[in-house]
């Protein structure tokens, strides 16, 4: 049992952190890098910035690195990805625009794609000179994907795409989207989908940023109005769509980190040494302190089990539903951590001040929905972990058009 | 990054799981639980035979000499089992304070005992409500003759000698007492989990020898609650998976409304919140673990981590299986009350949560000074 690297990784990390050192500048002391896609809009300098990064990382190889080679990645595994991931986070980088395409879309298209698609996309993806989106999540389809609505009808050699997107990160920017769209509602829901790639410039589709309880922008609605696309960028059988869909959820959650937070409870500590009530510290306090241990004791246990998951990808392990854990227990965690900060803080709770609990009690609930809500993560955990019965389900025996979809009319 | 046990520790885990699961079903604890037995001595003999007493004592006096990372995973088979034996008194206690400041004489005398299972062994901190350590000892200790009440002191009526914290001129102090030497009194208590004994223990001019040094005793009994408090992490964590094991294994075979009741979300996200604070806790404890072996400044907060995410693991367990079984839940018959006991006497053994909760926070604060 020990924390260290195995020599392989220890070669690995030494590889990127040589390279990285030639080529980026390393965050000073205490300088944090701030999660800029997702809270803002980007502006044209930094997505240059961002395209000429990856094209540097993929002459060198380091673009793409758990794909095969052929495809321009180095054939790595989880844990080497997960060390570059922890070496990069240590230089000053452009927001990364590409973790969607090269995480989610790009391996759905090598699983998925034929020669000729692959051909067509997979180098200007690697290369940065362009950016994916993934648009699947609809106003009235969030944890139920598959109720989605939007619709792709055959005109000829072409489809027509017609319905709307929502919870886009990025759409502003991309040049090319993975979509799944409904070809027929007269089918069993999901075995009336189909996955396509479709052209963000397309004259028929319009973005429109949406701004989140925090000000943020990071993402979009996406509203496609008779776009024409041809059957040639069809992923997949017709009708294949949710299998199709599976695959890039699946390489989501291979691809979502560990997450931030883990300076929180060591924040939260130290207000309390510093802030004083009369002549007592606040740490002083019974009650202060009853808290602060069982939010350090749940923090431990987010970051330890952290650790677990890694060793388990390590050993060759993919990253299996078991990884759900942590964004359930770490998102809610935060969001009483962050509420207990502002607690401490007495009436000056109520002001967005320098301590960084009203910026995250404002930006947490997203984390809390987004890539899974805390209701479906239980789901995932009882039913894939656990082996819990399903649900009951009402929906999936009959026509897609018969599913209700609202309460019954009067 | 190898943050797991291995696979050596893993095999001797699973022969102690499957020697537990034919020598100590939950029958057993039953049995001692119903019974006039303070513990059931043949499974001790087994334990001693296997060499889980002195799994973490040193070949030279007589013990297996594996380490604490194999120690801790037996103490989590001891604990899925609900063992009923005085392992935690006499191994993560007793012969962790002696290793820590016994004299060779002392080690000699009784750490080969206590591997040979000839010796179980108490720690005697407390002496009435409201206290979880050594916070208000009035036992005293004068030239060598112990006096005063200790209580409730876990297996103290079985054990044969016992460590014991009284006052000397100098300050706190740890003490060995051999409990079958005159000027001893012991007294039964009634225990919350009767497959768990608890004694009073009354000395009267006993005759006692200082463990460590003379007015030390605050500070030793510190670090060896700190070692055992890792250790009966992961008697707590054993029980606790053991615990959700069988609620889950019986809401999926108890059918209601023509389902069964493991398929509503009502009880599904109760069993995936209850697995994630069992996963913590056991993630805490490997922590702890790692630190008992490896790093001693660690310990320092690992312990009362593991120590608070097992209890509360172990709690959250035990309540919710009683309630996810219902009805038979509640009764003597269905072995739901054996865990519920449990976790109420290991949470309480080596103080409360809240006095843990307290440690852990006086240290955070020194570590950021």
């Amino acid at each position: 049992m020990d924390f260290n690297d195995t020599p392989q990784e220890a070669a690995f990390r030494a590889e990127a952190r040589a390279w990285l050192d030639a080529n980026a500048e390393r965050l000073a002391p205490g300088e944090t890098k701030r999660n800029a896609l997702a809270e803002s809009r980007l502006s044209d300098d930094e997505i240059a910035q961002a395209k000429a990064w990856q094209k540097k990382k993929a002459e060198a190889g380091w673009a793409c690195i758990t794909w095969p080679r052929e495809y321009g990645g180095r054939g790595a595994t989880p844990i080497e990805n997960m060390l570059w991931q922890q070496e990069e986070a240590n230089y000053r980088t452009p927001p990364n625009i590409f973790s969607i395409g090269i995480g989610m879309c790009g391996p759905t298209i090598l699983a998925h794609g034929t020669p000729e698609q692959k051909e067509k996309w997979i180098p200007k993806l690697v290369s940065g000179e362009e950016v994916w989106c993934q648009l699947f999540s609809e106003p009235s389809a969030g944890s139920d994907l598959a109720g989605l609505r939007s619709s792709a009808v055959r005109d000829g050699d072409d489809w027509i795409i017609n319905g709307q997107k929502i919870w886009t990160t990025g759409a502003q920017f991309c040049d090319w989207g993975v979509i799944v769209v409904r070809h027929d509602p007269g089918v069993a829901k999901h075995a009336g989908l189909t996955y396509f790639v479709v052209d963000m410039h397309d004259p028929g589709v319009e973005i429109r940023p949406i701004t989140q309880i925090n000000g943020g922008q990071g993402f979009n609605e996406v509203f496609f109005t008779d776009v024409r696309i041809p059957d040639a960028w069809r992923l997949d059988e017709i009708g294949n769509g949710w299998r199709v869909s599976l695959t890039t959820l699946m390489n989501e959650r291979a691809s979502i980190g560990a997450g931030g937070g883990e300076s929180m409870v060591d924040e939260l500590v130290q207000f309390a040494r510093e802030a004083k009530r009369g002549d007592q510290r606040l740490i002083d306090d019974p009650a202060v302190r009853q808290r602060i241990a069982d939010y350090y004791v749940r923090f431990k246990g987010v970051e330890f089990t952290g650790h677990r998951v890694k060793t388990a990808l390590s050993r060759g392990a993919l990253p299996g539903p078991e990884a759900s854990l942590g964004k359930l227990v770490g998102a809610a965690l935060m969001q009483d951590i962050a509420a207990f900060g502002m607690e401490l803080q007495g009436t000056s709770g109520a002001l967005m001040g320098e301590a960084p609990w009203q910026n995250s009690y404002l930006g947490i609930p997203g984390l809390r929905i987004a890539g899974g809500t805390d209701e479906v993560l239980r789901n995932i955990i009882a039913e894939r972990v656990l082996g819990l019965p399903p649900e009951v389900r009402l929906d999936k025996q009959i026509a897609f058009k018969d599913v209700p979809s609202g309460p019954p009319s009067k | 990054m190898n943050f797991d046990f291995s696979e050596d520790q893993r095999l001797l885990q699973k022969t102690a799981r499957d020697y537990l699961a034919e020598h100590a079903p939950l029958s057993l604890c039953r049995e001692v639980l119903e019974s006039d037995q303070r513990y059931a001595s043949s499974l001790w003999k087994g334990a001693a035979e296997l060499g889980w007493l002195g799994a973490a004592i040193p070949e030279e006096y007589g013990g297996a000499g594996f380490g604490h990372l194999e120690l801790a995973l037996i103490a989590e088979e001891v604990g899925r089992a609900l063992a009923p034996i005085p392992f935690s008194s006499t191994v993560y206690l007793a012969s962790e304070a002696l290793q820590l400041a016994g004299t060779d004489a002392q080690k000699k005398t009784w750490l080969e005992r206590i591997s040979a299972g000839q010796a179980i062994a108490a720690m005697a901190l407390t002496e009435g409500p409201g206290q979880d350590d050594v916070e208000s000892v009035s036992a005293r200790i004068e030239k060598g003759a112990l006096h005063g009440v200790k209580q409730p002191v876990v297996d103290g009526d079985v054990a044969d000698f016992a460590i014991v914290a009284a006052r000397a001129d100098t300050g706190m102090t740890l003490v060995l007492v051999d409990l079958g030497g005159a000027g001893v009194e012991r007294e039964s208590l009634e225990s919350i989990d009767p497959s768990r004994s608890v004694a009073r223990l009354r000395f009267d001019g006993a005759p006692a020898e200082v463990l460590g040094s003379e007015g030390g005793g605050e500070a030793l009994a510190a670090k060896v609650l700190d070692r055992a408090a890792v250790l009966l992490a992961f008697e707590q964590l054993g029980a606790a998976d053991r615990a959700f094991e069988i609620t889950k294994d019986f809401t999926m075979n108890r059918y209601a409304f023509g389902r069964p009741i493991a398929s509503f979300q009502a009880l599904k996200h109760r069993l995936a919140d209850l697995w994630c604070d069992v996963e913590l806790a056991r993630s805490n404890c490997y922590w702890g673990a790692w630190a008992l072996e490896n790093d001693e400044q660690d310990l320092e907060i690992a312990g009362c981590a593991s120590r608070l995410a097992a209890t509360s693991a172990f709690d959250l367990a035990t309540v919710e299986m009683i309630q996810m079984h219902g009805g038979v839940g509640y009764t003597w018959e269905y072995d739901c009350h054996l865990f519920y006991r449990r976790a109420v006497f290991l949470a309480a053994q080596l103080g409360s949560a809240a006095r843990w909760r307290d440690r852990l926070v006086t240290r955070l604060d020194a570590r950021a000074a």
